[in-house]
């Protein structure tokens, strides 16, 4: 368990690190920077709750790309299933105006999770089906998402009364995610916490949760204990599509309140180291997300005082992403080194046998 | 006459746990073909990928026509004028032959491919030695007995002169066979060298003119062919020793546990690799299945266990027809598999110990109610496990990769054998294992034999398999040859079927 | 209605279309040599804006677009090493690596180009090839380009030639099908592959200073804006071959062209759902490819994604 927490937080120290030399190199003062930095996040009311409202959207979509990772499956397509749901959400908040609350927000909030649930869907089931390359897939489909949401700001949903800018309508206020007074956190927090648990809950102690492991360590193994890794690929697609589409509801019904271009910035791949560092654990996903959204948060704070650009976030991200990928490639080289269970890939004339008794 | 061609002196070849090659010494002349012979894990294989240069000796050296010679790498041993055709070939499906061909070679207008060229050379040298292909095909579209053409012509037109062939027969039809031998005969003629790698004594003595038997790593003798016997090739493969002993309890037979007939089964390359085998196990029976790997064994139990089609015949589990019938289905009846590669089939070695204990039973009321885990119950049964099968490992948390192989396998068996099992099938349970760990599992076999288990154990330790069973086959070239009880069990003529005699 | 139909208005498009796929092209046809011997860089997004940002700086800075060219080639080119070395070297999973590229490639672009912002520069003008540019309709079109849309054309028919018709690019394709076989044969496997990452990382760079030396001649920040990602989709729709790659990349920049166009001539189709085609296009490529027959033509490089280890000399 140790070395489980001390690994990630060993990375983001050297990504910290490490991002000290752009700074540098740039003549900034790193401490001054970082200083800025904290303080933006943490040291305020308004920044920390700014850094939990930038965490829902990190939470939701770090999960949407975790929880299938650990059956193998690669979510990269968690940007496309926000926008899904930020536009399933939008569509239903915009059609459906005259519904009480009651009725109308659960309505937008299930919208968006099936939307971004079927968006996943999708190439896991081209994939089943016809072994179509699913990265590839799910890359093009980000886009084709990004590119109708825009088109959808740009033209068919356009705000009459938005002065042509690429927003739609404002919401009824019965669409609205309520919010804690005095502050943009919006109800999108206790969907993310609602779904970090219910995560932990079915890989802890449910039989599902056990399958999923299983096939995300051998599927061979899991085939052979009866499991239907069919099923289980579908069932964690549709669940991790379904919490990035809910990451989208979160934006537009709980701080836009409005459906406008680029809603998101890149959360569904921030969603990726944030996966990265979690290891497969939703909480570890869950303080991942916070760590960068209080690098977001702080990130536009120095910006303002200190004039470093905001874009050494990025840079830092990036980093954490190095350092994870090149952390665990190492530690892979290690074992394999040593370590009684040496397995032999690639060589195309391996002996097929092992140890043998010399007795003879 | 013949000339010394390639000297081998010392050989020494180590891998972790293993001497592969133990001293070997190995003379090729030229214009001959010889055999090199002896059962899986004898060190035939290894031998000849010193000498192609893919793995380094740790000990001897080679002679060339009597120079030294250091050959670090493939293309050492190219530039020397050796080739070799592996087991598994070595194509690109989507090219060519001729570009497979021509792959890694220096063009005449470098570097601009000739092909056109190429393929004349191609289709001359194929008429030459009776190796008809077209240059033009890609891989994909050929057979697989048109494909090791490929790779033979791959040999000849980088000028090899000595040629190693590892056990080519396996894949290859009989009629695609004799046309091989045509080849490997016509090329004999023209002054090259062939080392033939191989367990069949019938084509040894078919087509080669001297054989070397190996053994354990070391080299048992090295004969003329004409003056030797099929028989005494088999003596010397498999050896007269006598093993040690172990007491095997008679337990009165009960019902037929596993009944097979007429079995067929594909292997992954589509030919057949079971070919109509028929057996039948009762209660408490062990029944041994010997032969050389690759006759056919790894197919016939994933076929049982419900991992691989069934293409005709039956399988019956209690008098109940579980023909292509999915593992969930054939595990219900009470039925335990303890896979070859307990690695990629067995484990699931990023999951603790517990969690690998329970994979059979995760879905019992006892262990997961409604869904959800009962953490109490699986950790009194794993635990209860752990100290029935002395399972070493730092807690029931740990992952399974931090085991070693001898508690792995202890895992894996006491996962299926605490499901009481009334048929286990064992494919090398005890391979890769230590002295203390391989009697374990013995003696632990031997155990639920006398609970009445039906075992069906197959191993390419020809005295495990001696020892343990009640009844011994051999399986050569997927066909069972001989079903014998053990106490008419001869360890030489058992060898002889394995070899194909 | 009429307007679309005037040759001004189709050789406004076509010229459009070679202009706007160039740096398409460049990238993805160094994107086709890497995925050929069998890595993937998803990072070509990253790689772009690099080869833009240092094409930019160095090409205002020094007033030589060509060294500015170089500087592109090489900042994106050691980028793709690092990419190189985690995937190839330490067999990290070259998804990840790749988008980390993507993340690392904006941000720094980001952080540096703060200070360009606005800047010009002359670049890489466009030429007037005597006499031929001045055909009616393929004049215009086909001969008023700048240098690097005809070194492109140049480069398309070298690396169709590279990959099919010399020894090492026979030797690449193996690598990139069975590192096994390559292996057996003497061919250096990983050097083969580093050498081709590098170059594909290197042409994305052109693609980049392409975009900031000759395209709009100024820096903007995020100015790829998506273009790495349509010259991926580029590399599966031209099934990895160099010439299909060109005239593919001349469809998906004509595109960009075209929606700006049919705007001007007061016809609304959105520039949002055009930017989908290629997408659309791309997933249309990739599923009739899973039919077998087609994949055994059309496929991916069977060893794409597999990192090499052989059993005695790791």
């Amino acid at each position: 368990m140790g070395l489980k927490v001390l690994v990630p937080v060993a990375v983001v120290l050297l990504a910290l690190g490490a991002g000290m030399i752009p700074l540098l190199a740039t003549g900034n003062d790193p401490v001054v920077a970082y200083i800025a930095l904290f303080q933006g996040a943490l040291g305020s009311k308004h920044g920390i709750t700014e850094t939990l409202v930038k965490a829902i959207p990190l939470l939701l979509t770090g999960l949407a790309v975790s929880f299938p990772l650990q059956a193998r499956f690669w979510n990269i397509g968690a940007e496309g299933q926000l926008y899904l749901g930020a536009i399933a959400a939008t569509w239903v908040a915009l059609t459906l105006t005259p519904f009480p609350a009651f009725i109308l927000l659960p309505l937008v909030v299930l919208s968006g999770f099936l939307a971004g649930a079927l968006w996943g869907l999708i190439p896991a089931l081209l994939k089943t089906r016809f072994q179509v390359n699913e990265i590839i897939l799910t890359l093009m489909m980000n886009y084709i998402a990004i590119n109708w949401s825009n088109y959808l700001v740009h033209g068919p949903l356009k705000d009459p009364k938005g002065f042509n800018f690429p927003v739609t309508a404002v919401f009824p206020e019965a669409a609205w995610l309520p919010r804690l007074p005095g502050t943009r956190l919006h109800a999108g927090i206790i969907l993310a916490v609602m779904m970090m648990s219910f995560i932990y809950f079915i890989l802890r102690k449910t039989r599902l949760g056990y399958e999923i492991k299983v096939v995300g360590a051998n599927p061979q193994t899991a085939r052979y204990a009866g499991m239907d890794l069919t099923k289980i690929l579908l069932l964690v697609t549709i669940l991790g599509g379904g919490m990035a589409g809910l990451a989208g509801v979160g934006e537009v019904a709980g701080l836009q309140h409005r459906l406008r271009k680029d809603i998101s910035p890149g959360y569904g791949y921030t969603a990726i180291p944030i996966a990265l560092l979690g290891k497969g654990h939703p909480l570890g996903v869950g303080l991942s997300a916070l760590l960068f959204a209080a690098l977001f948060v702080g990130g536009s704070n120095m910006q303002q005082t200190t004039k470093v650009p905001v874009a050494l976030i990025s840079i830092i991200q990036a980093l954490v992403v190095l350092f994870v990928v090149a952390g665990e490639a190492l530690l892979g080289r290690l074992s394999e080194a040593r370590g009684p269970l040496q397995v032999r890939r690639g060589d195309p004339t391996s002996p097929s046998y092992d140890a043998r008794r010399t007795a003879d | 006459m013949n000339t010394i061609f390639v000297e081998m002196k010392d050989i020494v070849k180590r891998f972790p746990g293993v001497l592969a090659n133990d001293q070997v010494d190995f003379t090729i002349w030229r214009g001959e073909i010889q055999g090199l012979l002896g059962e899986n894990g004898a060190g035939k294989t290894t031998l000849m990928n010193v000498l192609y240069g893919l793995y380094q000796p740790d000990g001897g050296e080679i002679y060339f026509e009597g120079r030294k010679v250091q050959i670090r790498t493939p293309r050492d041993a190219i530039r020397l004028g050796i080739g070799m055709v592996h087991q598994h070939f070595m194509l690109i499906p989507r090219l060519t032959v001729a570009e497979n061909i021509l792959l890694g070679l220096k063009s005449p207008r470098e570097p601009f491919l000739t092909i056109e060229g190429a393929e004349e050379r191609i289709l001359h040298l194929s008429t030459e030695y009776g190796l008809k292909v077209n240059p033009r095909a890609r891989i994909w579209e050929l057979s697989v007995g048109e494909q090791q053409r490929v790779e033979i012509l791959k040999a000849l037109y980088r000028n090899t002169k000595l040629l190693i062939l590892d056990e080519p027969t396996a894949v290859l039809t009989p009629r695609e066979v004799e046309k091989l031998f045509e080849a490997l005969n016509r090329m004999k003629k023209q002054g090259y060298a062939i080392v033939f790698i191989t367990h069949k004594l019938k084509e040894v003595k078919e087509i080669t003119d001297r054989v070397t038997v190996l053994r354990n790593g070391k080299v048992v003798s090295t004969l003329v062919t004409e003056e030797t016997t099929e028989s005494q090739l088999a003596r010397l493969m498999v050896g007269r020793e006598v093993s040690f002993q172990i007491s095997r309890p008679v337990v009165p037979k009960g019902q037929r546990v596993l009944e097979v007939q007429d079995l067929w089964v594909l292997n992954d390359k589509g030919l057949d690799a079971v070919k109509k085998v028929s057996f039948s196990i009762q209660e408490g029976e062990i029944f041994g299945i010997a032969g050389v790997s690759g006759n056919g064994q790894k197919e016939l139990i994933e076929a049982l266990v419900g991992l691989r089609k069934v293409e005709g015949g039956r399988i019956w589990i209690r008098e109940k027809d579980l023909t292509n019938a999915p593992p969930q289905k054939i595990l219900e009846q009470g039925v335990g598999y303890i896979p070859e590669d307990r690695l990629k089939v067995g484990l699931a070695t990023r999951l603790s110990v517990a969690e690998n204990l329970i994979l059979k039973r995760y879905r019992d009321p006892e262990l997961s109610k409604g869904g959800l885990f009962r953490p109490e119950k699986i950790k009194s049964y794993a635990k209860g496990l752990i100290d029935r099968f002395d399972i070493k490992t730092p807690s029931l948390d740990t992952p399974a990769s931090k085991l070693s192989g001898g508690n792995l396998q202890k895992l894996v068996l006491a996962r299926e054998i605490s499901q009481e099992p009334r048929l286990l099938l064992a494919a090398q349970p005890t391979r890769g294992l230590d002295v203390g760990a391989t009697e374990y599992i013995q003696a632990k076999l031997l155990e639920q034999k006398q609970k009445g288990t039906a075992i069906l154990l197959v191993s390419e330790d020809l005295d495990e398999v001696l020892n343990l069973s009640d009844r011994i086959a051999v399986m050569y070239e997927g066909q069972m040859v001989g079903i014998v009880s053990a106490e008419e069990a001869d360890r030489q003529k058992i060898g002889l079927m394995m070899a194909g005699g | 209605m009429p307007e679309i139909l005037t040759t001004t208005f189709l050789v406004s498009v076509l010229t459009a279309a070679i202009r706007a796929g160039t740096p398409l092209f460049f990238a993805a046809v160094g994107e086709i040599i890497a995925e050929r011997s069998g890595v993937l860089n998803l990072g070509l997004e990253g790689l772009m804006i690099i080869g833009a940002l240092s094409g930019f700086m160095v090409g205002s800075t020094t007033g030589n677009p060509w060294l500015g060219l170089l500087a592109a080639m090489g900042a994106a080119g050691l980028l793709s090493l690092l990419h190189a070395f985690l995937c190839i070297h330490l067999r990290g999973d070259q998804v990840i690596s790749g988008i980390m590229l993507v993340l690392l490639g904006l941000g720094l672009s980001s952080f540096i180009g703060e200070t360009l912002v606005g800047r010009t520069t002359q670049g890489f003008q466009p030429l007037n090839i005597p006499i031929l540019s001045r055909l009616p309709i393929l004049g215009p079109v086909l001969f008023q380009h700048n240098i690097l849309v005809y070194l492109a054309l140049g480069l398309a028919f070298l690396s169709w030639a590279f990959l099919f018709k010399t020894r090492w690019g026979l030797e690449v394709i193996a690598v990139g099908e069975s590192p096994e076989a390559a292996d057996t044969l003497g061919i250096p496997v990983q050097a083969l592959r580093y050498i081709c990452v590098l170059l594909g990382g290197m042409l994305a760079g052109v693609g980049g200073a392409f975009l900031s030396l000759a395209y709009t001649r100024m820096w903007v920040d995020q100015m790829t804006a998506g273009r790495g990602w349509i010259a991926l989709a580029l590399v599966i729709f031209s099934a990895w071959l160099p010439q299909r790659a060109l005239l593919g990349a001349y469809f998906f920049g004509g595109i960009e062209g075209l929606q700006l166009r049919l705007q001007a001539a007061g016809i609304g189709v959105s520039y949002h759902i055009l930017q989908m085609m290629p997408y659309v296009a791309t997933i249309l490529v990739l599923l009739f490819s899973t039919r077998r027959e087609v994949r055994q033509r059309m496929g991916a490089p069977e060893a794409l994604l597999k990192p090499y280890i052989r059993g005695e000399r790791i």
